[in-house]
């Protein structure tokens, strides 16, 4: 094997003085631009190394692979090859060792340029119990890339994963560790969960195969957390952060975290070793950890993973282990003040990593005054330093610091810098994080600035963020408004800078205030008159002002210049320009002038009597000119005035706005301006925000169709078809027991589908209704009903209408759920929709049951036994005995048990063919801990399930839906 | 923890593929397509991480290829970043200025590397000389088990 190396592509590391200069932010390991690129249309030169075995067969099919010259090409070559394969695989003549392990490797090559193959596994699998090394590591790279749970090879795999456990060897042994923490399934956790503690902590277990042994049992606590009991095992792991072995330690302390985050109480002791290590790594001079050294930074793993760590915790308690790590923190922050050891990339990110995690440190104790001053003060020098990097990490990092009451003004010294980032900043994603960080940043002194900032870089702003800027400024605006002048000026230009960003919620919620606020009524009548008056104007204002002009246009008429002919006219010639929904928007603001203004009612039902309206062809449009055009002929003017009153004033929720950037961040992303930021004073900012917080988002209904807008017109016009009662189905209800996603009802026209989640007492469900036509629904709206037992205990949101679903197109609807208290019933579904000229009715029984708000438990046989006893009055115990509707597979129970919430508890039933389960319901007056079993009878095909719950209702409940399930 | 890590070049071929969680295949496709889009689109001397629906993106180009590492949320950019050079280092270590084809036709021997050195998502050793060692011996054992195979090829012939 001597390797005569020739150049055949550009490498991927060059230090060569040539070239560093292209790119000033990495100094030294530079990308290489080469041109000589050699693409998959030249002819590939082999490599000419080979390291250890080679596969020549192999490096041939890649080769050719690599020349061919087109996709039909390729697809010919490999279905040469594959049935190459596979006749060697079914010919008669043993394969040797090698040739299988070829062509194992030209299998996986083929898959992984993104073909699909069907056959190999068991070849794979038999490399397994090869005894050379790389036959073995062939079969196992080739199951961690392609095995999916396939459950008759799972079997032979686990057996040669067990032999290569058994072996002793620590090559073998880590091989077969690699490919448990690869695949990682169920079937291997439930094989293999108990044996890798025993392993990990054996006094005789080589450093490596401990290394592979902590993170595959992390990768199976991920996994199949209820599979990796806690034992006597955890103190022993907890020690390991004493180890010798850097390795050792860095891997044990990525397991320690996930283990600490689950159960903080059982890992307390890791905090005192985390700190004396870390204190350790951080003092020491920096040739002392050897090889974990990287670029002059002592073990920048390590340091990252342990203040990782003791990020699970609150500040330690114990004050001399306090001081040992506020001096820490205090050095690593010192450090970054040091001239840089090396001028290398690699140093300055390793040695800023650390910083950084540092700072989250600080910032998650938030407690340390000086400490969170001086972490912001660091972040600032960040924000102006000349790598990109950095710049993108201070704003994302001060976004945190901004929300806490010590750093909040020294963050908001930045503003500044952070406008100008805004401002200059060539690469989109920072000035993103810039955003983000003045939407954090941001209280009632700056409202004014920021918000005026970001409406300036909304008229240049990138595409793909304007939404989440008009949201935010939308936010901010009426957040901190002081007056409301502002706050209406502030969303008008909204809608001119981006109007086809801004969402519905945006001016929903614009006109929801307007109407709340009689003192900005005149304002914004006026206001969006004036707007109007532009020539070229969005149709998102055309909507904003016939909505505000129809209801507040009263207060600007007594104006000539804006006389209630003039104020018609104006809105009349955007008519033509407008879609549909902004068209029916328009005519409702006509017959709400109709009241106004006695004066213009004649001009109206000249336009409304208009062919263009009478025939309209489009049916909404047509029914509305009809309707309105009767009423302003039929109804007196005292009728008039009832039914086209101003529309009252909205109940007070959380802003829907809020709401969507919450959805549109994803949870946990967002910096919580809502959460009040406590003064250093004590005193509490946004008081008056603090109770719409929590409440439930509803979708507003700001439509007028005449099923919901001006609701006494359906009752005055359309036949009684509303109240007619309609059969509630309940086909698919007993379905969604044991699962939570899926389609609740179908038929013809209309395919409604499930999507919930739930957490604790709360739930949330996502409704999708699919309009399987191919002509529009009209006039869809539905809402939410239960029985009045229910009402007290389900709280939900109501209503969603929508005028048109497009056929085809499906709409999402988001159900909001409260569990109050035990309950039985569930809410139904009410759905109506114009098809074709009929109007449809539906209604669903929405699966909202009991169960849903099961957490599961995971306790050991003692403890089960323990409460099974306690629970053993008569009447919180429920039986059921009752024969299998199902065919009676094990797998499938399991399944079930699982989807119905509880947590299935092994070995601690004597007989394993029983299930054994134990969840707690959570409802928000209390919570119910819940033990159950199920036994089945093969031979009689029957099952006995019992339930043992603390209260009589729930039991009886529980038993009732889990038993229809078998 | 890291979710995954691609390898891909300039012109968006897929040379390395490693999920640390399990995807479904057709999931796979899709984000490698997302991914290759994405990064690729990407203008010189911008920052080196990206938003991606719940996760932080960190990707860095060396010569030809991109390496494109996806996080978790609260894990830190800066040193994912030095994970990828970390590996860089690694794979030139083994093949000797290593370059993109070094990949292609050897790529079980970087699949094997990366399994050295990454572990169910979580950094296995952190330390090159004892990646490096883990990765020869496991050469030598080859070499050793091979004695007197006939088939097992000498010579590299250049087509």
């Amino acid at each position: 094997m001597g390797p005569v190396h020739t150049v055949y592509g550009p490498a991927l590391l060059c230090a060569g003085a040539g070239c560093s200069q292209q790119f000033g932010a990495q100094p030294q390991w530079i990308w290489f631009l080469s041109s000589s690129y050699v693409g998959a249309h030249s002819t590939t030169l082999m490599p000419t190394v080979s390291k250890g075995d080679g596969m020549r067969g192999l490096a041939v099919f890649i080769s050719d692979i690599r020349n061919c010259k087109s996709k039909e090409a390729e697809i010919k070559r490999i279905n040469k090859e594959l049935a190459n394969i596979r006749s060697k695989f079914k010919g008669d003549k043993a394969l040797d060792g090698y040739s299988k392990k070829k062509y194992v490797c030209k299998l996986l090559f083929i898959f992984l340029l993104g073909h699909d193959i069907d056959f190999g596994h068991m070849e794979a699998v038999n490399l397994l119990s090869s005894n050379k090394y790389t036959e073995k590591q062939i079969g196992y790279l080739f199951i961690s890339v392609l095995v999916n749970s396939n459950s008759d090879l799972i079997r032979l795999i686990n057996n040669g994963i067990k032999n290569d456990l058994a072996s002793r060897n620590p090559t073998f042994m880590n091989l077969a560790l690699h490919c448990i923490a690869n695949v990682g399934s169920r079937e291997m956790a439930e094989a293999f969960a108990f044996e890798i503690p025993s392993i990990l902590v054996a006094g005789d277990t080589m450093d490596s195969v401990k290394q592979s042994a902590a993170l595959c049992l992390l990768r199976l606590n991920r996994t199949s957390p209820d599979l990796v009991p806690m034992g006597e095992w955890t103190a022993r792991v907890v020690h390991l952060l004493n180890d010798q072995h850097l390795g050792v330690v860095t891997a044990a302390t990525s397991l320690i975290t996930t283990l600490a985050q689950k159960s903080p109480d059982d890992f307390k002791t890791s905090i005192s070793l985390a700190v004396a290590r870390l204190s350790r790594i951080v003092t020491s001079a920096s040739i002392d950890l050897q090889d974990y050294t990287y670029y002059f930074v002592a073990a920048p793993w390590l340091s990252v993973k342990l203040l990782r760590l003791l990020q699970c915790y609150p500040p330690p308690e114990d004050a001399a282990l306090r001081s040992r790590l506020t001096e820490c923190l205090e050095t690593i922050l010192n450090k970054a003040q040091e001239p840089p050891k090396s001028k290398k990339v690699q140093h300055s990110n390793a040695k800023n990593a650390v910083l950084f995690e540092a700072i989250s440190l600080i910032i998650h104790h938030d407690s340390e005054p000086t400490l969170l001053v001086r972490a912001c003060n660091q972040l600032g020098q960040f924000l102006q330093h000349r790598e990109t990097n950095l710049r993108y990490l201070a704003l994302e990092s001060m976004c945190t610091l901004a929300s806490s009451e010590f750093s909040h003004e020294a963050v908001k010294t930045h503003i500044d810098t952070v406008i100008n980032a805004l401002k200059t900043e060539r690469d989109v994603s920072v000035r993103q994080r810039a955003v983000d960080l003045l939407y954090a940043m941001c209280d009632r002194s700056n409202a004014k600035q920021i918000v005026a900032e970001m409406l300036s870089y909304l008229e240049t702003a990138d595409y793909s963020i304007r939404e989440e800027i008009v949201l935010k400024v939308a936010i901010l605006a009426e957040k901190y408004a002081v007056d409301y002048t502002w706050y209406v000026d502030t969303i008008l230009n909204l809608i001119r800078v981006a109007g086809d960003y801004v969402s519905e919620e945006v001016w929903y919620r614009v006109i929801q205030i307007v109407i709340n606020r009689d003192d900005v009524q005149g304002y914004a009548a006026k206001t969006v008159f004036e707007a109007l008056q532009a020539p070229a104007c969005h149709e998102n204002l055309v909507k904003v002002g016939g909505y505000i002009l129809g209801e507040f246009g009263n207060l600007i008429a007594g104006d000539s210049r804006s006389s209630p002919l003039v104020q018609f006219s104006l809105l009349h010639s955007k008519f033509h320009l407008c879609s549909v929904p902004t068209r029916a928007l328009l005519l409702s603001a006509y017959i709400k002038f109709i009241n106004l203004f006695p004066e213009v009612k004649a001009t109206i039902q000249d336009v409304l009597r208009s062919d263009s309206q009478l025939r309209n062809a489009d049916v909404e449009l047509q029914q509305r000119a009809v309707e309105y055009l009767k009423l302003s002929c039929i109804a007196s003017t005292d009728i008039l005035a009832t039914v086209l009153e101003e529309m009252p004033p909205f109940p007070e929720r959380e802003s829907s706005i809020l709401a969507k950037l919450k959805r549109k961040k994803g949870p946990g992303k967002l910096p919580d301006i809502d959460e009040n930021r406590r003064n250093v004073n004590g005193s509490s900012e946004h008081s008056e925000n603090t109770d719409t917080t929590n409440k439930v988002s509803y979708v507003l209904n700001l439509n007028s169709s005449p099923s919901t807008g001006p609701s006494l017109l359906v009752d005055v016009f359309s036949d009684s078809s509303t109240s007619a009662s309609v059969d509630v189905s309940e086909d698919n209800f007993s379905r969604f027991v044991c699962k939570n996603n899926g389609v609740i009802y179908e038929n013809q026209l209309l395919q409604i589908g499930l999507k919930s989640e739930y957490r604790q007492n709360l739930g949330r469900i996502y409704v999708f209704y699919g309009n399987k036509t191919s002509t529009q629904f009209l006039s869809f709206s539905s809402f939410v009903t239960s029985s009045d037992i229910l009402k007290t205990h389900i709280l939900h949101c109501l209503i969603a209408s929508y005028p048109i679903i497009e056929g085809g197109a499906q709409v999402q609807q988001i159900l909001n759920i409260e569990c109050v208290s035990d309950f039985t019933d569930a809410p139904v579904l009410n759905i109506q929709f114009r098809y074709g000229g009929t109007l449809q009715n539906i209604a669903v029984k929405l699966p909202v049951m009991l169960n849903k708000f099961f957490q599961p438990t995971e306790m050991t046989s003692q403890d089960f036994f323990q409460r099974w006893k306690q629970l053993g009055a008569p009447q919180q115990e429920v039986q059921k005995i009752f024969k299998a509707q199902h065919p009676m597979d094990t797998d499938v129970t399991k399944a079930k048990i699982l989807g119905f919430g509880v947590a299935l508890l092994d070995g601690v039933d004597p007989n394993p063919a029983n299930f054994v389960g134990a969840g707690v319901i959570h409802t928000k007056s209390t919570q119910v801990g819940c033990l159950l079993r199920l036994e089945p009878n093969a031979q009689a095909q029957m099952y006995r399930l019992t339930l043992r719950t603390s209260r009589e209702s729930v039991s009886q409940r529980l038993c009732e839906l889990l038993g229809e399930q078998f | 923890m890291m979710r995954f890590l691609l390898l891909f070049s300039r012109q968006g071929k897929l040379r390395l593929q490693k999920w640390f969680t399990p995807i479904p295949e057709r999931e796979k496709k899709k984000i490698i397509r997302e991914m290759t889009t994405m990064v690729l689109a990407r203008q010189p001397r911008s920052c080196n991480f990206l938003h991606w629906k719940d996760l932080k993106i960190i990707y860095k180009r060396y010569a030809s290829l991109y390496f494109c590492l996806a996080i978790e949320n609260h894990e830190n950019e800066l040193l994912a970043l030095e994970v990828i050079h970390r590996y860089v280092e690694l794979l030139d270590k083994y093949f000797g200025n290593v370059c993109e084809l070094d990949i292609i036709f050897n790529f079980e021997k970087a699949y094997f590397i990366l399994d050295e050195f990454l572990l169910g998502g979580e950094i296995q050793e952190t330390s090159k000389q004892i990646v490096n060692r883990c990765i020869e011996s496991s050469d030598m054992l080859q070499e050793y088990y091979c004695e007197g195979e006939t088939d097992f090829p000498g010579t590299w012939r250049k087509l």
